[in-house]
């Protein structure tokens, strides 16, 4: 599979656009091909970065259709617990939770697919739902640090002088929180507490808490290298024959600034995305992220290590659907960096 | 150069203080339960609990009460709130444990991330190098305490290969024991690591590998193994030491917490867990000040280093 072209000085594909471009040649040639249209095309080629992408799209699918799931081929919620109980697999009874408190493992049927957990709920079901909190956490936060990043980014790169300062110096304190730390203390304090600033209360078993911290916590690594391409853009002839057509600073910044931003955000959000997921199930693991009831990958990792012996497939189902979601994002996310530049070094902290 | 270092220097002092002062604000504002309530004890009455207040001097003013901590820090006399012990002292005892998986981790990616990487690059393209990159992409995507307690749990508790958690100082049980219990602790946390510096170090070789300089080398006649060795590994190395220093200062900086939790190291990180699950806020303030110190330190020093090499650096 080829992630990454070995890309040399003399190749082709790192060659600029215009350079390949026919129309340069010879002026009858049909029409230039834009940017965009060539790095659709280089991600066409890319097939094991499709196929992960294509993995990724069904797995929020699932997740999506996780009622249809547990109404009609599991029969249950992942709430219900049903810890005296016996199914019928394959004309015999079984004990969904034995009598010494170990849950049932995988039947590979429509009920209790995977097994049952130790309350007797079933963990094809909570893994579906578990999967609706760690995408929609995971999608939130990344939008909200996208968001915020390239705003700060806008910002000090555009205005520089004082602006530049106060936003480069509170990055700098950002990236000096130890955010692991800081998100854990926050998590687990405000789960407790709940939180409320002025009109605005959020409950303390909120999925917002951890969202909202996952996003705060990741501005530092996409604002950082955005600031670095406003301070080159905004010395180009096109930004100031925009100033000199008199644009205000806003209309510069998002008409003229923002779209040549794009192939950035692009490669940076799967990578972003693919980061939050992963935070929230630490947070989640240690209590600091979503809360009981809510089934999380993190939190049924965190219960079932308490059952390896006995149950491993409560540990290691959910670590699975964890790692295939991020390994998805994180490849079909190359492919598109790799797409878009294919001399960018992109690298995101863990 | 003294005068960039100097000027460093500040900026870090300011960082620290900027830091101290936010996590005071985000404790204080956010308590997660009266502490007084807590040090009276369930069953005190109003009056034992206001004395507790005025004691521990809960009833003074925000600014008082965050340089009464700032200074109990640094004399070493801050208390915690549950245990009501020496907050400096239980991460003095921690200190060890944390450094010795940061130090070995460490070690461990950066030697194993080098070869790899290097490895990948003079196969770039060949299907072993697309295998590394595959592998490196899943180490990248681990979540780490799944990882380290599954470890721990089927190599340690049921092969019996490995102890099955914990510490054992040198002191008592001698270097062999030490190093048998951090084997497993290494391998997992370096797992995040080692991907990303093969990748790194492959894509910046590949960059060097047909830069001027070398061609010159190879045109002057020296032996490959020399141009790689001396011309296009050392230059590719730069991006792979800063890496380094900033990941070293992550993982002292509360980065390992997942791992020693799983491994039960009883180190810093373990101590900061314990503490938050008590909202007990002396120690959740000192180990986060603890984490920022060593950030700030591993990126000021990965800047000196770097000014030192690059003029250009200094003067900006």
């Amino acid at each position: 599979m080829a992630t990454e072209p070995t890309v040399k000085p003399t190749d082709p594909l790192t060659a600029t656009p215009a350079t390949l471009d026919p129309a340069q040649v010879d002026p009858a040639a049909p029409p230039a091909t834009g940017p965009w249209k060539l790095a659709w095309r280089r991600l066409r080629r890319n097939k094991v970065a499709l196929a992960f992408g294509v993995l990724f799209v069904l797995l929020i699918l699932s997740a999506l259709a996780a009622p249809l799931w547990a109404e009609h081929v599991a029969n249950t919620t992942p709430d219900r617990n049903r810890l005296a109980d016996q199914i019928i697999v394959d004309g015999k009874p079984r004990d969904i939770v034995s009598v010494r408190g170990i849950p049932m493992g995988p039947t590979w049927r429509g009920e209790y697919f995977l097994g049952a957990d130790e309350n007797g709920r079933d963990v094809m079901v909570r893994l579906l739902y578990g999967a609706r909190n760690s995408v929609f956490i995971g999608l939130t936060a990344a939008l909200i640090t996208t968001v915020l990043a390239v705003l700060l980014g806008l910002l000090a790169g555009y205005f520089r002088g004082w602006i530049d300062a106060l936003i480069s110096r509170g990055l700098d304190v950002l990236w000096a929180f130890p955010v692991l730390l800081l998100g854990i203390a926050l998590g687990v304090s405000l789960a407790t507490e709940g939180l409320s600033i002025g009109p605005i209360t959020v409950a303390g078993n909120s999925l917002w808490i951890p969202t909202l911290i996952i996003g705060f916590v990741g501005i530092v690594y996409l604002a950082r290298p955005v600031r670095g391409q406003v301070l080159g853009l905004r010395e180009k002839e096109f930004i100031e024959v925009a100033r000199a057509q008199g644009m205000s600073d806003w209309r510069i910044m998002t008409r003229e600034l923002l779209p040549n931003l794009f192939s950035t955000i692009l490669v940076f959000f799967p990578l972003i995305m693919a980061n939050a997921i992963l935070l929230e199930a630490a947070l989640s693991f240690l209590g600091a992220g979503v809360q009981a009831p809510s089934p999380s990958w993190g939190t049924m990792i965190d219960t079932g290590l308490d059952r390896l012996r006995g149950a491993p497939h409560l540990t290691i189902a959910p670590g699975v659907m964890l790692i295939m979601t991020v390994l998805s994002l994180n490849i079909f996310g190359e492919g598109v960096r790799d797409a878009l530049d294919p001399r960018a070094k992109v690298r995101l902290e863990h | 150069m003294a005068r960039f270092i100097v000027r460093r220097l500040i900026g870090m002092a300011i960082v620290m203080l900027v830091v101290s002062f936010l996590t005071f604000l985000i404790f204080f504002k956010i308590p997660g339960g009266d502490p007084a309530d807590r040090l009276a004890g369930k069953y005190a009455t109003p009056g034992q609990v206001a004395a507790v207040e005025r004691e521990w001097g809960f009833d003074k003013p925000f600014w008082i009460q965050y340089g009464n901590m700032m200074e109990k820090t640094f004399t070493g006399d801050l208390i915690s709130y549950t245990r009501q012990d020496k907050v400096v002292e239980r991460i003095i005892d921690g200190a060890p444990r944390t450094f010795s998986l940061a130090i070995g981790a460490a070690l461990i990616w950066l030697v194993l991330g080098v070869a790899l990487g290097l490895f990948s690059a003079l196969r770039a393209g060949a299907l072993s190098d697309r295998f590394l990159t595959v592998l490196a992409l899943i180490g990248i995507s681990m979540p780490v305490f799944w990882l380290g307690a599954l470890a721990n749990y089927y190599l340690g508790y049921k092969a019996g290969l490995f102890p099955d958690g914990g510490y054992v100082p040198i002191s008592e049980g001698g270097l062999w024991e030490w190093f048998k219990h951090m084997i497993l602790p290494w391998s997992v946390l370096a797992t995040l690591f080692v991907g990303v510096y093969s990748r790194v170090l492959r894509n910046q070789v590949l960059d060097t590998i047909n830069d001027d300089y070398v061609r010159t080398a190879r045109a002057k006649g020296i032996s490959e193994r020399r141009v790689m060795g001396r011309h296009v590994l050392r230059n590719s190395m730069i991006p792979i030491v800063t890496l380094w220093g900033l990941d070293f200062g992550y993982v002292l900086g509360g980065g390992a917490i997942l791992t020693e939790t799983v491994f039960d190291l009883q180190g810093v990180g373990d101590y900061f867990a314990e503490s938050i699950g008590a909202l007990d806020v002396p120690p959740v303030m000192a180990v986060v000040l603890f984490g920022a110190f060593f950030i700030v330190l591993l990126n000021g020093i990965v800047d000196i280093v770097y000014a030192a090499l690059d003029p250009r650096i200094r003067l900006s």
